[in-house]
């Protein structure tokens, strides 16, 4: 089970969910994927996301513009 | 009834379950606009839509051609109404105009470089990421005909069809958007 950590800082609509899906489709069941984004939409982007592709949405924390998310593929 | 009969009429409707849930999930589009910004916004469902993993489908229909021929589009072999039509359209997505704030053509410019200060994806960007992704691009023979468009005049990977094969689409999706 691989850890990646993906940096989407400065990419806005709909570049983060498509580096996401490219990301998580290469990985293993398993993986785990940290993902940064300050753009606004991510969060709900990130949710909606999830729930379609059946992938687990872990965790999310704000800290000022960043938002970081925690994706297990499934 | 037997317990091999009950598995086998569970295993039945679950394939059956998956088709229409993959039936359910996908979205086929009407692009009727030539217009940036709608090319714009249909090409960004489109990439979203395929990061979700759907099917997608564009009918890409008039003014919607502009956005999808190449820009080495020649005028050779066409009638004079054709070439006059060709020469007054833009030549593929580095020309579309705005709907809003055209400005004859100023508009789109300061468009395209405020978002490409805001890093936003370019249009050309976004089709060749949802064609690679796998977007079908179903190009409306009609519309070519009428305005002397051939095949060759779009780029790759385009199928041609009518408005069946639009249908067909949208009957296999639970999104259909006309833009």
């Amino acid at each position: 089970m691989a850890k990646i950590e993906l940096n989407f800082r400065g990419m806005t609509c709909p570049m983060p969910i498509m580096k996401i899906s490219i990301a998580v489709k290469k990985g293993a069941p398993g993986d785990v994927f940290e993902a940064v984004c300050d753009d606004a939409g991510f969060e709900a982007d990130v949710k909606a996301w999830c729930k379609e592709t059946g992938n687990e949405l872990r965790g999310i924390t704000k800290s000022g513009k960043d938002i970081a998310v925690t994706i297990v593929r499934k | 009834m037997e317990q091999s009969e009950l598995v086998r009429k569970v295993e039945e409707l679950g394939e059956r379950l998956a088709v229409l849930e993959k039936k359910k999930s996908n979205l086929t589009m009407v692009l009727l606009s030539g217009d940036f910004d709608r090319v714009m916004a249909a090409f960004i469902m489109a990439n979203g839509a395929l990061a979700m993993n759907k099917e997608v489908t564009m009918f890409v229909t008039f003014w919607g051609l502009d956005a999808i021929k190449k820009s080495t589009i020649s005028t050779s072999g066409k009638t004079f109404l054709e070439k006059m039509v060709l020469w007054m359209r833009p030549k593929g997505p580095g020309e579309l105009p705005t709907s809003k704030m055209n400005f004859a053509g100023i508009g789109p410019k300061l468009f395209r470089y405020m978002m490409g200060k805001k890093n936003i994806e370019s249009l050309p960007s976004l089709i060749a990421m949802s064609l690679e992704l796998g977007l079908r691009i179903i190009a409306c023979q009609m519309s070519m005909d009428v305005m002397g468009i051939k095949k060759e005049d779009l780029i790759d990977d385009v199928e041609i069809g009518g408005v069946a094969a639009f249908l067909g689409a949208s009957y296999e999706s639970n999104t259909t958007l006309f833009i």
